[in-house]
């Protein structure tokens, strides 16, 4: 992967402004009107409801209970599910994307989990926060103790997210399975993309979080 | 068991019970020669009626019916007073005004199934053939049957897509029946508490409830309505072992625990020492009331044969090809009748069909029963599919 393969990204909303997660509008800029998406791991359904905001047909699959319930009571088709071992009873190309939103650390089995969504999908959007984010690296480095922020409160003995990895990581990961990258964006600590003229390791240093669309490869 | 003093007779005569069965309080459909219902099992039913009930308005397009399947022992009366019990309706929680399913929104129907005892044409009922009590005569039915007999209603009601089907347990296995069967009659589906087919501990529990009925000296062959009687007892053990297949080992134990009933010491007897046997036998009883020994047969033998992916080459999702209706499923973690896993396996088929599919599993700890109870997130996620599925088809208000 090279920087030069990330294709330039338009009409972004910027900053944390609005109803809704900037990684959130993100996503769901990415999608085009109409398709047809399953959200996997969709939480209380604010990205499913964005989506079906827009006209998209969106369902969901989440873990909690609470989750699942609360969706239901939005009037959203979510159904209690497990990323890690549920994808396996989709069908092939059942839906045109599937959505993974920072919930690749909490799967057991991100890379089978990768390969899944694009098997259901024909395209996956993945976002997730990025360990290599500056102020990440400081807490390791200077305070000696795993990283904590604001979006991931958790203490690393009670966390759900099992599964970090960086930028630099995730594209790696892609390129071994043969995924190819349509889009890509960073968003700093203040959910605006990192300018894209930048180098990749700027990327991989200020964003505190991703956002990929990603397609199948065409063979190795 | 046969002890009269233990499970008293019941208080309505058969001969009372016996007019519910030919001539409900409520509403009918005759359906004469010139429409016979097809059963499975290769015999034409006819002629036949259906009883029901309905609450509400069909709006001006026709676009509002909401119909409601009962459970195994329920019948049409689901939001009024029970002409035989004097009791409520049994759905009161989620159908009526304020609650979830409101006349004031939909023109809800419910009927009494085929093979049922409260004026649908079931086992009870009159043969017109010989003037006498179907009794084991009646053909044996199924699921699919009571859902053709349905169509045939809703038919002869002038509505051709129903908003909504509803049901739990049984009711739940109608569900899914009518959106195997009609796709495109059904805009979207709430399956509670339920199964696309029986499992065979199910199947078990139903032979040990046959078996009690069976073994009742009064059941007589079946033919005992003839001769005036009711094997009341036999049917009283069905229900009372039914009953604690509703219920949960959590839910038994906060309700009565070991405590005794009106006394402080054991009798050192076979009397109802403790609450639960006392509660149970009442349940026994007053079952026998409202209840046809024949027709619970037939019912749990309904329930038995459904196997909807059977019906399709063994494969679920074949059922559910393409379809376009909206549903909700919901089941409880302490239904151990109808376990969150049967209803996890439709769902897989109903994804697997790319179908349009909520699926919530409810925590309780008062087993199947619970979608009968007051179950507030129950009864909000109910409220809110319809609500979500009354914008999708343009109701107002819905």
């Amino acid at each position: 992967m090279s920087v030069q393969e990330v294709l330039p990204l338009g009409g972004v909303a910027t900053g944390q402004s609005g109803d809704f997660r900037a990684d959130h509008r993100l996503v769901a800029e990415m999608v085009k009107p109409g398709s047809k998406v399953l959200d996997v791991g969709c939480g209380e359904g604010d990205l499913l409801q964005l989506l079906e905001n827009r006209g998209i047909d969106g369902r969901g699959i989440e873990l909690s209970r609470e989750g699942v319930n609360r969706c239901v009571a939005k009037g959203l088709a979510v159904v209690q599910g497990d990323a890690d071992t549920d994808l396996v009873n989709y069908p092939d190309d059942a839906f045109d994307y599937v959505i993974l939103s920072q919930t690749l650390q909490a799967t057991r089995q991100p890379r089978v989990v990768l390969e899944n969504l694009l098997r259901i999908g024909r395209r996956a959007i993945v976002s997730f926060p990025n360990f290599g984010f500056w102020k990440m690296r400081l807490q390791l480095l200077i305070g000696g103790h795993m990283p904590r922020t604001e979006n991931l409160p958790a203490t690393w003995y009670d966390t759900a997210n099992i599964h970090f990895c960086t930028i630099k990581d995730f594209v790696e990961l892609c390129d071994e399975i043969n995924v190819k990258m349509e889009r890509s964006v960073a968003l700093d600590l203040y959910g605006r993309p990192v300018p894209l003229n930048l180098p990749w390791w700027v990327w991989n240093m200020f964003g505190e979080q991703a956002v990929f669309l990603l397609s199948r490869g065409s063979g190795k | 068991m046969g002890d009269v003093k233990s499970i008293p007779s019941p208080a309505i005569s058969a001969d009372e019970r016996s007019h519910e069965v030919d001539h409900p309080s409520s509403q009918i459909a005759h359906f004469g020669a010139e429409q016979p219902l097809r059963l499975d099992c290769g015999v034409d039913l006819t002629p036949f009626q259906i009883a029901y009930q309905t609450y509400g308005e069909l709006n001006a397009d026709r676009s509002n019916a909401v119909l409601i399947c009962h459970a195994l022992t329920g019948d049409q009366h689901v939001a009024n007073v029970h002409p035989v019990t004097g009791k409520p309706g049994w759905w009161e929680t989620l159908v009526g005004p304020g609650r979830p399913i409101d006349p004031k929104h939909y023109f809800i129907i419910c009927s009494n199934v085929i093979g049922g005892c409260m004026g649908s044409t079931g086992p009870a009922s009159i043969n017109p053939a010989t003037g006498k009590v179907w009794g084991l005569e009646f053909p044996v039915i199924t699921i699919p049957d009571m859902v053709r007999a349905q169509a045939m209603l809703i038919d002869r009601l002038g509505i051709d897509t129903l908003f909504a089907v509803v049901g739990g347990s049984m009711g739940g296995m109608q569900v899914l029946q009518w959106t195997a069967a009609y796709p495109g009659r059904v805009f979207s589906a709430l399956a509670i508490a339920c199964a696309t087919r029986h499992s065979a501990q199910n199947i078990a529990f139903h032979e040990l409830g046959r078996q009690a009925v069976m073994a009742d000296p009064d059941w007589r062959g079946g033919g005992y309505a003839d001769q005036g009687i009711h094997p009341h007892r036999g049917l009283a053990v069905a229900r009372m072992a039914a009953h604690i297949t509703y219920l949960s080992d959590a839910a038994l134990h906060r309700k009565f625990g070991r405590r005794m009933q009106d006394r402080e010491l054991p009798t050192f007897s076979f009397d109802a020492d403790f609450q639960v046997e006392s509660y149970l036998r009442y349940q026994g009883s007053s079952f026998v009331e409202r209840f046809d020994a024949n027709s619970y047969l037939y019912l749990t033998r309904a329930m038995d044969y459904f196997d909807i992916a059977a019906d399709h080459g063994g494969v679920l999702a074949k059922a559910y090809a393409d379809i376009k209706t909206r549903f909700c499923v919901v089941s409880f973690t302490s239904d151990w009748l109808f376990p969150t896993s049967e209803s996890r396996a439709l769902v897989h088929a109903l994804n697997a069909s790319s179908a349009r599919v909520s699926f919530a599993e409810i925590e309780t700890d008062r087993g199947h029963d619970a979608f009968l109870l007051d179950v507030p997130e129950f009864l909000d996620i109910s409220r809110a599919f319809l609500q979500s599925a009354g914008k999708a088809r343009g109701l107002k208000d819905g």
